[in-house]
């Protein structure tokens, strides 16, 4: 068979997201922020949801996500998302709200707003883009960083000492009774991005069914922050970071009741 | 046997040659552009070796800019 | 209309008012002066009746961030607070400012800087009429001096809000959010529907549905020009509000010989002090901007016209004589009076100092 015969409609297995739209994403090349983009556009679109999904944007480097994501989105001062997600949910019960935020937006400045939201457990979906950094900022210290990484602000390594430990913000939240799903997620190979799809589509649906708090992290790469190669970074995260930050589910309340 | 037939199409000027497509995919099909750029400067991402491809979409699953489209076919 | 005759606080009558305009959610934080605002809300339960949504946040940040989440989603949403909580809050209040959202705010200002006392104060006049957070804007600020006024501002607030797609703020004081009084309620409204609001607020940003087109509620442009042209834009609604929406009440203004400034609290007790004055022979007249901006610059440099010199009498060192100076180009004396940390003067002390700096200057 020739390329031509090949290349035709009925023979399409793989295409660009419907909701993603045309603009070039702004993101460095390699990003871990461009494939959870294209998951969660899709999850959107194959639950329905693109007339109800309210997405919150974050300050750092997914600022832009409302340029990308065809569906409505306020743009949230820095760490405030889950503020914002909670008004925005429970004054229109009718939609699905969620945040889409970087570790240092979600963990440091916005702390309190992120345990809160969880603590109340609000029927939205936080999304934790985790890369360990401040990336948009140029490469600083994030409460994610592990020990010994270097970065802008730690450039002989984290040290506990000087800078304390990192913030297991998962682990953290999944111990608050407002949360139904805390999971922890990547997208650096195919198996891992197929997983994460699907965890990504359960977060929704808790948050259609109003079961509470879904928190979806997606441990990723930042190889602009990190200075490695977009390959080498997937390498060092699952070398480095997946030691932090294991992956898999950490807490599900919803398990038992879908089985049954 | 079976014959699966595949091939990718890729947005070049979407493409900004992170590479994680080339190394994602199993039957060394892709390649980056050696010399060529695209407008923004980046080495796209080509099929350099078309005929083994398998339309398993692992490059346009990892894909982070949603450059690639896949196609395939099952020839019994 | 009888039974809507009730003896409450200025905190209760806004929760009230809320309730009945057709709010459709409140999110604040305890702290004193104004707690009655939330305590009320949450003993009367607006959710079961009119559906409202009432919550108390983890921070004064979250609440005004609740604010800004809700207002983009066309929703008539309000925090109060008192001073420094205020502080908090100005980063919310800017970023909905230049996101163009209707939001009402309420502060019930204490003395400050700091932590300073939980006592009344007025001594956020600049922050509230000149910015207060970051960036070239401008928030509606409406100064009662009444409960009647605490109650009627919650619906000329948001209506204001609306029509200017501009966040409003209610600038309240310790004593008239602390003070029993009588007050007519406003009727009961229902909340607008959510078809309603659709087409009130096109821009919102509350799920595609029946649209096409995805709305986007931001205040970020990097993009010069177009930052430039949206500031503009602000610009030319903030004439239009200066334009429209000056009000202030005069007292005595005809045949007064020299002119007291005053807003909110105050400016009843400096009602007293004039009717002493006249007792006494003194021809003293009143302006009370109840607009705190847009200023009435303009009914003020009228009145000032025929007068031999002006007092502003403020709960605070002295903040919006500044605003009087520029009213007046310095075409008469214009001083100020004022207690700070938390004391409220009386009519007596206005008087005196009415006589000492601007009806006998010389002898001082």
């Amino acid at each position: 068979m020739n390329r031509e015969e090949i290349i035709k409609q009925e023979n399409k297995v793989y295409s660009r997201p419907r909701l993603l739209d045309d603009n070039y994403m702004h993101y460095c090349p390699g990003c871990s922020h461009g494939v959870v983009h294209k998951l969660v556009a899709e999850v959107i679109d194959e639950l329905g949801l693109e007339d109800k999904a309210i997405g919150i944007a974050p300050v750092g480097c997914a600022v832009f996500a409302y340029n990308y994501i065809d569906v409505d989105w306020i743009e949230a001062a820095h760490g405030r998302a889950p503020a914002l997600a909670t008004a925005a949910s429970r004054l229109n019960p009718d939609k699905v709200v969620f945040t889409y935020q970087g570790d240092g937006d979600l963990a440091a400045i916005g702390s309190a707003e992120t345990i809160h939201s969880c603590c109340r457990g609000e029927n939205i979906v936080i999304i934790l883009i985790n890369n360990g950094i401040y990336g948009m900022t140029g490469g600083q210290m994030s409460p994610c960083t592990i020990l010994g990484a270097k970065t802008a602000t730690s450039p002989y390594g984290r040290r506990a000492d000087l800078n304390g430990f990192p913030l297991h913000v998962a682990d953290v939240v999944a111990s608050l009774e407002g949360t139904c799903y805390v999971t922890r997620q990547s997208v650096h190979t195919v198996a891992a991005v197929r997983k994460a799809k699907n965890a990504l589509k359960k977060a929704f649906r808790n948050a259609l069914d109003k079961k509470g708090t879904s928190f979806v992290e997606f441990v990723s790469t930042c190889s602009s922050g990190w200075k490695m190669s977009p390959e080498k970074s997937n390498k060092w995260m699952e070398e480095n970071m997946f030691a932090n930050y294991p992956m898999g589910d950490i807490k599900d309340t919803t398990a038992n009741e879908s089985k049954s | 046997m079976p014959k699966i037939h595949g091939a990718v199409t890729i947005e070049k000027e979407r493409c900004k040659g992170c590479n994680l497509c080339v190394v994602a995919c199993p039957c060394d099909v892709l390649s980056l552009q050696p010399k060529e750029v695209n407008d923004r400067g980046y080495h796209f991402a080509y099929s350099a070796n078309e005929d083994a491809c398998i339309g398993c979409a692992a490059c346009a699953t990892v894909c982070p800019d949603a450059c690639i489209e896949v196609y395939r076919v099952v020839e019994k | 209309m009888k039974d809507n005759v009730k003896l409450m606080k200025g905190n209760e009558a806004i929760a009230h008012a809320a309730i009945r305009y057709g709010c459709d959610g409140y999110f604040g934080y305890p702290i004193t002066p104004q707690s009655e605002v939330l305590e009320t809300l949450e003993a009367l339960m607006p959710w079961e009746t009119t559906g409202m949504t009432v919550l108390q946040a983890e921070s004064e940040l979250a609440s005004i961030n609740m604010v800004y989440g809700g207002a983009a989603t066309g929703k008539a949403v309000m925090t109060s607070s008192s001073s420094p909580g205020v502080s908090l809050m100005q980063e919310g209040i800017s970023y909905m400012a230049a996101s163009e959202l209707p939001a009402l705010i309420v502060n019930v200002m204490r003395g400050g800087p700091g932590l300073g006392t939980i006592h009344p104060s007025q001594s956020d006049y600049f922050q509230a009429t000149k910015g207060g957070g970051h960036g070239d804007y401008h928030l509606i600020v409406l100064a009662p001096s009444t409960v009647q006024e605490m109650a009627d501002f919650v619906g000329l607030g948001f209506d204001l809000a609306f029509k200017y797609r501009t966040p409003a703020m209610i600038l309240a004081d310790g004593v008239v959010g602390q003070m029993m009084e009588k007050v007519v309620l406003p009727e009961q409204r229902p909340r607008r529907t959510n078809e309603e609001i659709r087409r009130q607020c096109p821009w919102a940003a509350n799920g595609k549905q029946g649209r096409g087109k995805r709305n986007i509620v931001t205040s970020l442009e990097l993009d010069s020009a177009v930052m430039e042209k949206n500031n503009e834009r602000f610009q030319r609604t903030y004439r239009e509000i200066e334009a429209n929406e000056v009000r202030y009440e005069e007292l005595y203004t005809e045949d007064a010989d020299y002119l007291i400034v005053a807003f909110g609290s105050i400016a009843r007790i400096c009602a007293k002090a004039i009717e002493d004055a006249r007792a006494e022979g003194i021809k003293v007249g009143l302006i009370r901007p109840i607009t705190l901006w847009p200023f009435p610059y303009a009914a003020i440099e009228k009145a000032a016209k025929h007068v031999k010199g002006i007092l502003c009498v403020e709960i605070n060192a002295g903040q919006m004589i500044e605003d009087v100076r520029l009213a007046v180009h310095d075409s008469v004396p214009v001083r100020h009076y004022g207690r700070m940390g938390g004391i409220v003067p009386n009519p007596t002390e206005i008087l005196d100092a009415l006589r000492r700096e601007i009806i006998e200057p010389s002898a001082k």
